[in-house]
């Protein structure tokens, strides 16, 4: 078999994703069609800008559910290494393919010998994955510390304010290389470190409901139980990890998480949230000097009330435009990790790795590293775009 | 303004005091020390082996102790070591420590040894540093002008096409992080692959001559990410200051669009791009480890990989002191810068 031209290499590639076009066709279809009736996320597809931001984004959120959880869009086994396949150019045929095998490498083989292809839209999978999941949690810990300090001002404010300043002054390169080493995994500070961090949600749903329903007790009661119940269990099991530090829960361990991962996940979290902190207490000192509050202090409302259910919601322009921007953040982080060699281990496809191994030979062999670069530029400019979008239309209310 | 001014250099002394503190704890846990002991000695010692290796050297003692002793606030130490020789932090190295100081800590100018360098702490920080003041410079000289040129000709006009077209370009920017951009550069403008080889991929040979050749790759790496930022916030403020009141009045009198922006918009226009500026140094310094990295430029952001991937613990120290005065200073200077151009806001 022959080397594939760029051209035939273009039309295979659009072909093995296949699945990600149609998916992404039926979104914007239905999208455009109700966008009258869907609020903000309607109001996106009025500007081009927050368009073409939202597809770059689901592209990538398709393309790594589809490659993870279906096996769709890979090609090959990203670990698997095919001897004679080293360093080959894009489009380069199989060398000893059996049938039921994809026959070509279509981004050529990386110095391991394996598909680039199959690599990077595996690693996207890891991205979208844990990108928006840390941010999310970054998230509550800034809320449920951030609207208390805003809120209260005075000594809170003070220290928590100085904490977070602590944080944000030292160099995040520098605290990854403290957080994210094998000795310090062995010390258990990661997991102490997610023993608090993960606290925050069920603390945070806790009050939201208890400071909404406290006058309903039974209704309050179910939902408390549901809700902090499931979250409680997946906190547990989420800590707990058998032949670690935190084994006191091993009985009602759900699942494992991989020790590298959740070292990744801990650090980035902290990283993120005292920015988070910071522009929810900003935003809650603007906030509570508004009418409704003062309305609200009148009526005797719960200070978590009002904080909750007064402060946030109307915080919710800003903050969800930062939550897009902070997902870009967050990846970029990610890779740095991964350009860096901390966390995941070193097989692992995640992009910042996949960039890292392919810079050493960068001057000769180019291919491998630059679609994972590509790749995580267009995900983190989708984001910016789409967070530009958001912007613009939460504006013209 | 001399009070506000005590206050921040004391909340600066405090921080870097808890920092610092952060990091001797990290650096100082037991698995790091024993890598570190493994390191120096040799890898194959057994814990026992280990265990006397740190004790000889006051590596054992208790954490508050062994940072007085850093600091310079509590003497160094004076241990005769289970194998007969007698070590003191303070002893030049390869004597027997008479007329030794008995402290020698950072107070007294002492910055430690680098178990990875084999030199003193300071030296090596001061050479790295330079030669990253000379790598930042550059970006900031081709940085500031043209991301304030960006942002102004943007917001000159709000919602015109160069207005979109600029934004879009500020934030694509903004969205590649420099270990992108760096790759997507050198695979273009210095591998055989596309044949265009105009720059080199390593920035080796700027250490100690730098030319266009060899510097320019890396300066624009890190002054791009920081670029579109910038530019996008002198566009928000030249696009608020152009529907000022004064500004229409202009206009109604007759200044010619060339006029009113130089003469009249710019001027305020400038302030908000002017403590973002400041505030983007911490930023830039951690776009300069990952660049230093990429090509191969051994500054100081290279050192901070060195110190933190082998635990030097006395160079990482000095790392983060050195990082936390220039984001504390960057963050006061823009306070100050701010009051002065901005008659409307008094730091009382």
């Amino acid at each position: 078999m022959e080397l594939l031209s760029w051209g035939e290499i273009a039309i295979r590639s659009v072909t093995q994703l296949t699945p990600v076009w149609v998916a992404l066709i039926i979104t914007f279809f239905v999208s455009i069609r109700y966008k009258r009736s869907l609020g903000l996320y309607g109001k996106l597809f009025d500007s081009t800008v927050g368009m073409i931001g939202f597809a770059l984004v689901m592209f990538w959120v398709y393309t790594g559910l589809f490659s993870t959880m279906f096996d769709l869009i890979a090609t090959h086994d990203p670990l698997s290494q095919v001897s004679g396949m080293k360093n080959k150019v894009p489009g380069t045929p199989l060398r000893g393919a059996e049938s039921g095998d994809y026959p070509y490498y279509l981004w050529g083989g990386d110095n391991l010998a394996r598909d680039v292809f199959s690599r990077v839209m595996i690693g996207s999978g890891i991205v979208v994955m844990i990108a928006p999941l840390a941010t999310l949690f970054a998230f509550m810990v800034g809320i449920t510390l951030g609207l208390p300090a805003g809120y209260y001002g005075g000594r809170l404010d003070l220290v928590l304010s100085f904490l977070a300043n602590l944080i944000l002054a030292f160099p995040v390169i520098l605290l990854f290389y403290l957080l994210v080493t094998p000795e310090i995994r062995m010390t258990g500070m990661p997991q102490y470190m997610a023993v608090v961090l993960f606290s925050f949600p069920l603390i945070f749903f806790g009050v939201l409901i208890n400071s909404r329903y406290y006058i309903d007790p039974m209704k309050r009661n179910i939902l408390m139980v549901v809700i902090l119940g499931v979250l409680g269990w997946l906190y547990l099991s989420l800590i707990n990890e058998a032949n670690s530090k935190v084994t006191l829960f091993n009985a009602i361990d759900g699942f494992d998480v991989d020790a590298g991962l959740l070292t990744v996940f801990v650090s980035v979290v902290f990283v993120n949230s005292p920015t988070v902190f910071r522009i929810v207490r900003g935003l809650a000192m603007d906030i509570k000097t508004r009418d409704y509050v003062a309305a609200a202090q009148t009526r005797g409302e719960g200070t978590w009330y009002i904080m909750l259910w007064e402060i946030l919601p109307n915080a919710r322009g800003p903050l969800i435009v930062d939550f897009c921007l902070r997902i870009g953040y967050t990846t970029i982080l990610l890779g740095t990790l991964g350009f860096f060699g901390l966390g995941l281990e070193s097989e692992s496809p995640n992009w910042g790795a996949t960039i890292n191994e392919g810079r050493k030979l960068l001057s000769i062999y180019p291919h491998p590293a630059l679609p994972p670069a590509i790749a995580l530029l267009s995900l983190v400019l989708g984001l910016n775009l789409l967070a530009d979008g958001l912007r613009e239309e939460s504006l013209k209310d | 303004m001399l009070l506000f001014i005590l206050r921040r250099f004391a909340v600066m002394v405090f921080t870097a005091l808890c920092l610092t503190f952060i990091v001797f704890f990290m650096t100082n846990l037991y698995p790091n020390l024993e890598k570190l002991a493994k390191s120096e000695g040799n890898f194959r010692m057994d814990d026992a082996a280990v265990a006397s290796f740190l004790d000889n050297r006051g590596y054992l003692d208790p954490l508050p102790i062994k940072y007085g002793r850093w600091l310079g606030v509590l003497p160094g130490y004076v241990i005769e070591g289970s194998d007969g020789k007698t070590r003191g932090q303070c002893f030049e190295r390869g004597t027997d420590g008479k007329g030794a100081p008995r402290f020698c800590g950072v107070l007294q100018g002492n910055w430690g040894f680098s178990t990875v360098f084999k030199d003193n702490v300071g030296s090596i920080v001061a050479t790295r540093l330079s030669l990253t003041g000379v790598l930042m410079f550059w970006v900031m000289v081709l940085m500031i002008p043209t991301a304030l040129v960006l942002g102004v000709v943007a917001g000159m006009r709000e919602g015109s096409r160069t207005d979109r077209t600029l934004s879009t370009v500020a934030i694509t920017t903004t969205a590649t992080p420099e270990y992108v951009s760096g790759v997507i550069f050198i695979a273009v403008f210095s591998s055989s692959a596309f044949g265009l080889k105009w720059f080199k991929g390593s920035a080796a040979t700027a250490m100690e001559n730098p030319t266009f050749e060899n510097f320019f790759l890396p300066v624009v790496t890190i002054a791009l990410y920081g670029m579109g930022y910038i530019a996008r916030m002198t566009r928000a403020s030249m696009a608020e200051v152009m529907t000022a009141q004064y500004i229409r009045t202009a206009r109604l009198k007759g200044v010619s669009f060339g006029n009113i922006v130089m003469k009249h918009a710019l001027r305020n226009a400038l302030i908000a791009p002017f403590t973002v500026i400041m505030l983007q140094f911490p930023w830039l310094l951690n776009g300069v480890v990952i660049v230093e990295t990429l090509f191969n430029y051994k500054g100081f952001g290279w050192v901070l990989v060195q110190a933190a991937g082998n635990n030097d613990i006395e160079l990482l120290l000095a790392v983060s002191v050195v990082s936390v005065v220039v984001v504390l200073v960057t963050q006061l200077i823009s306070d100050i810068g701010y009051v002065y151009l901005n008659p409307r806001i008094s730091v009382n």
